[in-house]
């Protein structure tokens, strides 16, 4: 039986008590636009995330359109972009600007502030037992600040000149001259005034959620009571805290190159036969700040996937999730390495083979927790009575994406291979796996799974499940051939490969990949339909708990209010991982350790 | 300040109470400070790298030995120190007011604030001086087999090596890194002295106002000093990279 009686707690004083069950008045403005309702904010980040989503997507499709046939035009392209698509022809320029905004926009708005920012905000009070966040005002705040981002970021791409069209890494010389290319005249310095509010509002959310998993703890919720997701949710706070405050150095300097005449990244360059005044700069410079944060900001977007991806694996094995401190400790690890492996990126501008050996050193270790976490998710399911829900086919597929991405890490952490593969469509395959569409995997997992809290009805299944199949087997599609080409040479960023007698023979498979890209982006547009259309008119949840699952978020009401209990916080008794135990399916974290209970 | 006595053996991280009686507006100030740490380091090691990777970089004792009112006097370093002294006694009368607010004395806190925000705001006033000074100097540096008069500012660096010009010892331009991290840096740590200041003004009037007196602490003027004493510590990287090597 699911526990609907709240447990006979002490009364207890945690700060959340303070602004707890109030009912007060709330006008359509302070409830779902400046809320400060920790889960009205994780709707506000899932629902921008989804716009953010969309347009990025959208752009990877208008990009291998181009790849799939360069001598194509089409029409409609021309009535959509105007002149960056001249006679239904995408225009190199454009095509760079596309190539740049779908990373920046995948990586940073939907990836980061869309995944952190929704699940944090929603499960972190939530699964600890918590009427809020630690500061809701600030709270409130880092989701402005994203949507400002946001705005800023969108209107770069209605300036005459372009968007920014210098790589999502954003590398000077190339962004830090504004005659470099279109892209880096008023675009770049909208991408970059973008990136500074994106790291406000990332440092106060990160704040937050840092202090509220610290100190806002219910009884009994120690540490090692904390489901996965929470410990994933705070490693993944501390990387942003740190490691986006460097990239902010890095994008003041390269502002100021762009505007005030420094020579931060710029030494000895001529353009168009004009010698530039500026010297004793390093380009290089800035790709060790812009790596210092890039790394971690792999492990922003992939530990929240990770994180829900064990809590739901367990619930829907009905077993306890295997090895749970080893998860912890690998969670610990992979946030140590992710700070000490950035110039991994970097092995062919010339840094010392030394120092490049001491990097492969450190970022093959990552193998090591990575390992470990998949072995335990392997463990999990060993002999699980699993449920096929939607959102465990996400978490399995999660699993099976980041072992196929993964295993390419290993070479590409090799730097004698990099040199080969690097700024190949391998890199490309790599990275689009095990951080981009296993993080996506993560992410859908976490909304099917979450749904029935957050609106209070259910997804429709059977769209759901075509979303899965379609998604698997699509982004396999895509991304496998990918490492052919890599192999091969084919590198990345190109806007037309026909030129070249090595690559012609890949124009078959191009069109193959964007004819599943379209087929992909098409399937996520029914998730997108089946997100909008359930919150209205979905299947209405009528079980508070209905996952049969441990973790408190389940004890609330179906539609919980802004404190989450009506009554006092469930007191904690147990980790959340008590599944098929002493005969029992499941027992929820707030019921009674029992007499002849035996240890987990 | 918590004053009631804590129980030996009490379990901190069982959930239920803040671990140590630490309330989470700390805990949020210790972290952000952490972020800006590496703001601030990300800064300096940006500026390590460039500075010895050229071959000569101006010597503090010729760039910043002016003093106000002293005319061409060489003064290497006084006055950047007198600087240095006021920020860091603005931190000891910071302390103060901590200390006041912590025995709950509401014409203390308000005199140690008020020392403190004149703290700032002179420090704030000494570098607009010396920014003032550095720009609108007029150095002769030789360019080119001419003789032309320079200030220093981002792009423009009259303190390079010296050569002899027609019998006399000149200067060439020298890496024009210098200006662009030294206003760069000192410019990003005025700005946090001046928010500094700012959050001191709200912290003083809220003081005035008995905000705190009602709410039963003064916990608020200690986030506040946590984040000046952070500001201070800072400027002696500064200091350090600027001015002494």
């Amino acid at each position: 039986m699911s526990t609907t009686t709240l447990q006979e707690t002490a009364h207890h004083t945690s700060h959340g008590e303070a602004h707890g069950e109030q009912h007060h008045h709330e006008t359509f403005i302070t409830k779902y636009v400046f809320s400060q309702d920790h889960k009205t904010i994780a709707k506000q980040f899932l629902v921008t995330g989804i716009i953010w989503a969309i347009i990025g997507g959208l752009f990877s499709v208008i990009f291998r359109l181009q790849l799939a046939d360069p001598t194509a035009t089409y029409p409609w392209l021309e009535d959509l972009l105007g002149h960056w698509a001249q006679g239904g022809k995408l225009q190199p320029e454009f095509y760079y600007a596309l190539v740049t905004m779908h990373g920046t926009i995948l990586v940073f708005f939907v990836l980061t502030a869309g995944l952190s920012g929704t699940f944090a905000n929603f499960l972190i009070p939530l699964q600890i037992g918590a009427r809020d966040m630690a500061s809701p005002m600030l709270n409130m705040l880092s989701y402005w600040f994203f949507f400002l981002a946001s705005i800023i970021m969108m209107s770069s791409l209605f300036v005459q000149t372009g968007p920014a069209s210098g790589g999502w890494t954003i590398y000077p010389p190339l962004s830090a001259l504004g005659d470099a290319s279109a892209g880096s005249k008023i675009g770049m310095d909208l991408w970059l005034v973008s990136m500074a509010m994106f790291i406000v509002s990332s440092l106060l959310g990160g704040l937050n959620y840092i202090t509220t998993i610290l100190n806002m703890r219910t009884k009994g919720m120690s540490m090692t009571r904390m489901p996965l997701t929470i410990w994933a949710l705070f490693f993944t706070a501390v990387l942003g805290v740190l490691s986006f405050p460097v990239l902010l150095s890095g994008a003041i300097l390269l502002l100021f190159d762009r505007n005030l005449g420094t020579s931060f990244y710029l030494s000895d360059i001529v353009v168009a036969g004009k010698i530039l005044p500026n010297e004793g700069g390093s380009a290089i410079l800035f790709q060790h700040l812009f790596w210092f944060l890039g790394h971690p900001e792999v492990y922003i977007i992939l530990l929240p996937a990770m994180g829900m991806s064990s809590e739901i694996l367990s619930i829907n094995s009905r077993k306890p999730i295997f090895g749970y401190m080893a998860m912890v400790g690998s969670l610990f690890a992979i946030t140590i390495l992710a700070f000490l492996v950035w110039a991994h990126h970097m092995f062919v501008t010339g840094l010392n083979p030394f120092l490049g050996s001491v990097f492969v050193l450190l970022t093959l270790l990552i193998a090591v927790p990575s390992a470990i976490k998949v072995f335990n998710w392997l463990t999990t399911l060993w002999r699980g009575n699993i449920r096929f829900t939607p959102a465990m086919m996400f978490a399995i597929g999660f699993v099976s994406l980041f072992i196929s991405g993964g295993l390419t890490g290993i070479f590409l952490g090799n730097s004698a291979l990099d040199i080969h593969l690097h700024d190949t469509y391998f890199v490309i395959a790599h990275f689009h796996i095990v951080m981009g569409v296993a993080s996506f995997f993560g992410m859908f997992a976490g909304v099917y799974h979450w749904y029935p809290k957050m609106f209070g009805r259910y997804l429709n299944n059977t769209l759901a499940y075509i979303h899965f199949w379609v998604t698997i087997i699509g982004a396999y599609l895509i991304f496998w051939p990918m490492h052919y080409e890599g192999l091969a040479g084919m590198p990345r960023r190109y806007y037309d490969f026909s030129n070249w007698e090595s690559f012609k023979n890949f124009g078959g498979l191009n069109q193959f990949i964007s004819m599943i890209a379209l087929l992909v982006f098409a399937v996520q547009l029914l998730f997108v339909f089946n997100f909008f259309y359930s919150i209205w008119k979905g299947r209405k949840v009528t079980n508070q708990n209905p996952w049969n699952a441990n973790t408190l978020e389940w004890t609330t009401p179906i539609r919980p209010g802004h404190g989450n209990w009506p009554g006092d916080i469930p007191e904690v008794h147990r980790w959340p991982y008590d599944y098929s135990k002493d005969g029992k399916d499941f027992i929820a974290q707030d019921v009674p350790v029992g007499a002849d209970e035996s240890k987990h | 300040m918590s004053t009631t006595a804590i129980p030996a053996g009490t379990k901190w991280w069982s959930g239920g109470k803040s671990p140590f009686n630490v309330s989470y507006g700390k805990v949020m100030m210790w972290y952000f400070l952490m972020s800006d740490a590496f703001t601030f380091g990300a800064f300096l090691i940006s500026y390590g790298t460039i500075r010895f990777s050229v071959n000569h970089w101006a010597d503090p004792n010729h760039v910043f030995n002016a003093f106000p009112f002293a005319g061409h006097a060489n003064l290497p370093l006084a006055f950047v120190s007198l600087m240095t002294f006021i920020l860091i006694f603005s931190s000891v009368t910071m302390v103060l007011a901590v200390h006041e607010g912590h025995n709950m004395n509401r014409k203390g806190v308000e005199k140690y604030m008020i020392m403190t925000i004149l703290g700032g705001i002179a420090f704030l006033s000494c570098q607009a001086w010396e920014w003032t000074h550095l720009i609108t100097g007029d150095h002769a540096v030789l360019v080119n087999g001419q003789i032309e008069h320079w200030g220093t500012t981002v792009s423009k660096n009259p303190w390079g090596p010296e050569v002899m010009f027609n019998g006399q010892e000149i200067a060439t331009p020298g890496p024009i890194a210098f200006g662009g991290y030294f206003f760069g840096i000192t410019g990003f740590h005025g700005f946090h002295v001046f928010s500094g200041v700012v959050i001191n003004i709200v912290m003083y009037i809220k003081t005035k106002l008995g905000h705190f007196d009602q709410r039963g602490h003064y916990e608020m003027i200690e986030k506040a000093g946590l984040y000046w004493h952070f500001v201070d510590l800072v400027w002696v990287f500064v200091f350090l990279c600027f001015y002494l090597v």
